[in-house]
């Protein structure tokens, strides 16, 4: 409706939209998943099989997408918002009810080719929604407690439907995902200070609940918290991982012992090295110069957007960009926690590093559509 | 509604300082990732490192012990002995030559097996342990023991490796393992890690195969910690695996190997089954192997050697090898007929030598022809053209139902590799699979086991079983799984007239007692051993019309590959069945030459349960038997799998 009224004849149009991408983003974003390639081929054990290879493939069909979502007017999105969202529930409503069964949780649809994760799908609809919501909602509302309800519902059933699959870590980035752009469309900060209160009132109910007939969570859920807190109350069991990770993390040192010479990662048996785990690679091999590096390479990607969003008028558009910069943020900021240990184990991939279809192709058609917020933006 | 599109000057400043705000905190929270980093890797780098190099903890797996499998008498046909290996780790090594070169003077190294562990090494990773030496003798592992300082990166190892006390005899039931290739991990979704320890044996083929997630267990771990050279310093803990669970297969050990003896060289497949129960006592197939030399890895010419040979060593033709069944599928076509109302056991059929349907000539293998035939003769002197005329009164979907009900063109589930589903064939399957429609003589040569009709001798035996019983026996090979038994109380009736059946069990008691019977030559004269049997010769060739004119070729006189298959199935005893033999012997010749004497002297034997007394053979035969089954006592190994009194 926005994009009415103010002159769409200076959006460039045709292949000049090519010339008004944010290239640097886009460089960045190869860079991220340069490093990616690099360490999956190295976790290999120095080949491109059975990991590099395809995540390759992967990535160029997602610079496809991207590409294509960003040359697609961002109006066009936002009219498409309502029936993203509804449509990615209903799929995950869909793996509830005859999803395959996969490392004892139900995730994904099999397309054949791939396997779906709706809930990675999610992540990116949830962000559209709330945008195009609160893009028609006239500012001076956002904080009305009967305005406030829609956007929570909006949150609060895909978290739900998600818990139940059961996949922790998505829908801590739903939910946190969700309120960041809450935040960011003007809602009272008081709100936000209460639903903090309410958050530690959970985790004490999660806890409270353990062993009893209404237990929240899965008892693997409950053991992954036990050894976050206490790591070496299972050194062989569950807290294997945090102990290993951070072993493999510390021994890179400095400057880390070189491509393809890392030990820990390979030698000890860490089954997600090439998924959640991937990061210890990097810091084992490259030290941390090497996981620095990353991390700046993410900040950059964060800022890029956040500058995009500010340079942006439209309001659906700043929006959505700061979601999605946010949704972004929590992937790497979950992952690295998690491997430094200073969160517990969710399962949450490195962003365009970690090994996995559905998560890259989503967050390319979210850089997409950050892309397209920026070349039809108001000028 | 009406508002600009555009934000108002107001409302994208507060958007503008929230998402400073929050990108602010965004960038602090990334700062404290760094700081964290920096803390692990910097300032906790040296004691990491430590943990990493100097005192690694290693967690080892622990394979646990596969499960042994034994017989039906607990006589051990798989077990784990000790085996001792070296292993060396290429990073620990250093100069790997030089190492190699100071342990080939303590222990004696295969050159093939130094081969294949020099190219392992170049493709595994610097930290993987290769396998240097397999087999090492107690003294050899001492002395690499004690020089153990003078060789890095080399430890000696005790592992558990197969062995198979009875070698051939159970080589395609039991089967073998062998360690694990890249093509048995490619094939698995998510591999135990146990399947990556280097020589892990995972099972190849048979029951070993089969059973694999039953045998393998669950690894344990343990512990360690090493040194920088790899050297486990000490056990820190270790949790104890769960052995693999222990079968108990219903074969008998003894009947197996006299089987297999009988069988000799020939290429032949027998099975004896508990015909109230389904128990397969033994299957064997013959030549056989010694799935010992699986187990380590099989040398090329060896290998060569067993897949050359035109006898197929390696094929499991008991249960994998499919056949006309020839005329002994003449008293499926019997039963069907009776059943259907299409003739009455009084019934006389015109035989003279032929007979003529749609313009070609169907021969009976008696040219002279029969006679008048009833279907006890018929069945007994195995006319061709008697069954010929039923069967075109029947028609194939009612021969084709009778069949499936006897268990032909059924695949049986038992653990055993390959087993084929054989050919009952019908109006549809070739429609389907033929693309062609069922003609009349079709149906004529499926009448007497011929023409697309396919069988295995385990489906042969099946089928014997429940034409003995009249109830729908099943096989069973594994009679116990860690002493759990797993069977499963009497099977149902097959809902077939018993006086049917009793006139065919009297016609197949012909067949091997009356004077004019195909297998009289084979009879049994103990009163409570008497057997019920058919022969069958099946045709692997057409006989032109030319070659029918100048005379058949005998099969003496023709290439081993174009030479009639022998057949004999049979129950006994014939008023208290206890068991169901069926024998196939590839282009033996004659079913009543080749097959009915295997399968006389195996269903005494399993009857006896020891060397049957000479009186139970007719007497002109005494004589011969008695050299005979003193040859082939000598054969049969004892429960430790020693010959002849010869320790093995």
């Amino acid at each position: 409706m926005s994009y009415l009224e103010y002159s769409v004849k200076t959006v460039p149009t045709g292949p000049r939209k090519l010339l008004y991408l944010h290239w640097p983003l886009i460089l960045l974003l190869c860079a991220v998943a340069g490093v990616g390639f690099m360490m999956l081929y190295s976790v290999a054990g120095g080949s491109p099989s059975p990991w590099a290879e395809p995540q390759l493939k992967r990535f160029g069909l997602g610079l496809t997408l991207m590409f294509i979502v960003a040359l697609v007017p961002i109006w066009f999105w936002r009219g498409l918002s309502w029936f993203a969202y509804g449509g990615t529930v209903l799929l995950l409503i869909l793996v509830e009810v005859m999803g395959s069964v996969g490392m004892g949780a139900q995730r994904w649809i099999d397309l054949g080719f791939m396997r779906l994760q709706p809930s990675e799908l999610m992540k990116i609809t949830l962000v559209m929604a709330l945008a195009a919501y609160y893009d028609w909602l006239p500012p001076e509302r956002s904080s009305r407690p009967l305005w406030l309800l829609p956007p929570i519902a909006l949150i609060v059933l895909p978290t739900a439907l998600v818990l139940r699959q059961p996949d922790l870590g998505t829908s801590i980035l739903l939910l946190a995902g969700g309120g960041m752009v809450m935040f960011m469309a003007g809602v009272h900060w008081g709100y936000f200070a209460a639903v903090i209160a309410m958050g530690i009132g959970l985790v004490t109910a999660v806890f409270q609940s353990r062993g009893s007939s209404w237990q929240l969570l899965k008892d693997y859920q409950y053991r992954r918290i036990d050894t976050f807190l206490d790591p070496s109350s299972d050194p062989l069991g569950a807290g294997y991982h945090i102990t290993q990770s951070k072993i493999a993390l510390g021994s890179g040192g400095w400057t880390g012992r070189g491509f393809m010479q890392g030990t820990q990662s390979r030698l000890n048996f860490l089954p997600e090295k090439h998924t959640d785990f991937i990061f210890t690679t990097l810091a084992e091999e490259f030290g941390f110069v090497g996981g620095i590096s990353l991390l700046v390479l993410y900040g950059f990607i964060i800022v890029f957007c956040i500058f995009a969003a500010l340079r942006n008028r439209d309001r659906f558009s700043s929006l959505l960009i700061l979601g999605i910069a946010a949704t972004f943020f929590l992937f790497f900021a979950v992952n690295m926690s998690m491997v430094m240990g200073m969160a517990p184990v969710v399962g949450v991939p490195l962003p365009l590093v970690s090994y996995g279809g559905s998560a890259m192709l989503v967050l390319m058609v979210a850089f997409g559509l950050v892309q397209s917020a920026h070349v039809h933006r108001p000028r | 509604m009406k508002r600009p599109s555009v934000d108002t000057a107001g409302t994208h400043r507060r958007l503008s300082r929230r998402a400073l705000l929050l990108g602010g905190a965004q960038i602090g929270f990334m700062a404290m990732l760094g700081l964290r980093m920096r803390h692990l890797q910097v300032e906790q780098a040296d004691q990491y490192r430590l943990l990493a190099e100097e005192n690694r903890i290693n967690i080892r797996l622990l394979p646990p012990a596969r499960g042994e499998i034994f017989d039906r008498n607990g006589v051990p046909l798989a077990v784990n002995q000790p085996s001792y290996r070296i292993t060396i780790v290429r990073e620990d090594a250093g100069d790997v030559e030089q190492v190699i070169d100071a342990l080939s003077n303590l222990v004696t190294l295969d050159p093939v097996k130094l081969e294949r562990a020099r190219t392992e090494m170049a493709r595994s990773a610097p930290f993987l342990p290769v396998t240097l030496a397999d087999h090492v003798t107690w003294d050899e592992m001492s002395r690499v023991a004690v020089n153990a300082p003078a060789l890095p990166g080399i430890t000696p190892e005790v592992g558990l490796s197969r062995r198979y006390p009875i070698k051939g005899d159970f080589a395609h039931v039991v089967g073998y393992v062998g360690p694990v290739s890249d093509y048995d991990l490619s094939k698995i979704e998510d591999p135990d890690p146990l399947l990556r320890i280097p020589r892990f044996q995972l099972g190849k083929v048979g029951i070993e195969a089969k059973q694999e997630n039953l045998l393998r267990g669950k690894a344990g771990t343990k512990r360690v910690e090493v040194n920088s050279v790899g050297r486990v310093m000490r056990e820190l803990d270790r949790r104890e695996g769960q052995p693999g669970a222990d079968l108990q297969l219903t074969l008998d050990q003894q009947l197996q190997s006299y089987v297999q003896a009988r069988l000799g060289e020939e290429s032949a497949a027998a099975i004896v089954m508990d015909c109230q129960t389904g128990d397969l006592l033994s299957l064997n197939s013959s030549p056989s192997f010694d799935p010992n030399l699986f187990v380590t890895g099989i040398s090329v010419p060896d290998y060569r050697a067993l897949t050359d040979n035109t006898y197929r060593p390696l094929a499991a033709k008991s249960v994998q090898g499919t056949y006309p069944p020839g005329s002994t599928f003449k008293m499926v076509t019997a039963l069907a007929a009776l059943e259907e109302g299409v003739i009455t056991a009084e019934d006389t059929v015109w035989c003279p030598g032929h007979l003529d349907v749609s313009n070609r000539r169907f021969h009976c293998w008696k040219r002279a022809g029969h006679g008048h035939m009833t279907l006890a003769k018929a069945l007994r002197e195995s006319c061709d053209v008697y069954f010929y005329e039923v069967a075109l009164e029947l028609g194939i979907d009612r021969l084709s139902a009778m069949s499936e009900r006897l268990g032909l063109g059924q695949r049986f589930d038992l653990p055993l590799s390959g087993i084929a589903s054989g050919l009952n064939p019908s109006r549809e399957w070739k429609e389907t699979v033929r693309g062609a429609q069922w003609l009349v003589g079709d149906t004529v040569n499926a009448s007497i086991g011929q023409g697309f009709v396919l069988a295995s001798p385990l489906q042969l035996a099946v089928m014997t079983s429940r034409l003995a019983t009249g109830r729908a026996i099943m096989p069973r090979l594994v009679k116990s799984v860690d002493g759990v038994d797993t069977g499963e109380g009497p099977s149902d009736l097959l809902g077939v007239n018993e006086n049917h059946l009793r006139q065919i069990r009297k016609a197949m008691f012909d067949v091997s007692n009356n004077r004019r019977g195909t297998a009289y030559g084979s009879r049994i004269i103990e009163d409570a051993y008497r057997m019920a049997g058919k022969t069958g010769t099946s045709q692997v060739r057409n006989i032109t019309t030319a070659e029918r004119a100048a005379g058949v070729t005998k099969n003496e006189d023709l290439p081993w590959e174009r030479r009639d298959h022998a057949l004999f199935v049979n129950f006994a005893p014939y008023d208290n069945p206890r068991i169901a033999v069926a024998v196939v012997v590839e282009h033996g010749g004659g079913g009543s030459t080749a097959a009915a004497p295997i399968a006389r002297d195996i269903t005494l034997r399993a009857l006896h349960g020891g060397t049957p007394p000479l009186a139970a053979y007719p007497a002109k035969d005494r004589d011969r038997i008695e050299a005979q089954e003193k040859r082939l006592n000598a054969l049969i190994p004892d429960r430790d799998g020693n010959v002849g009194g010869e320790r093995a």
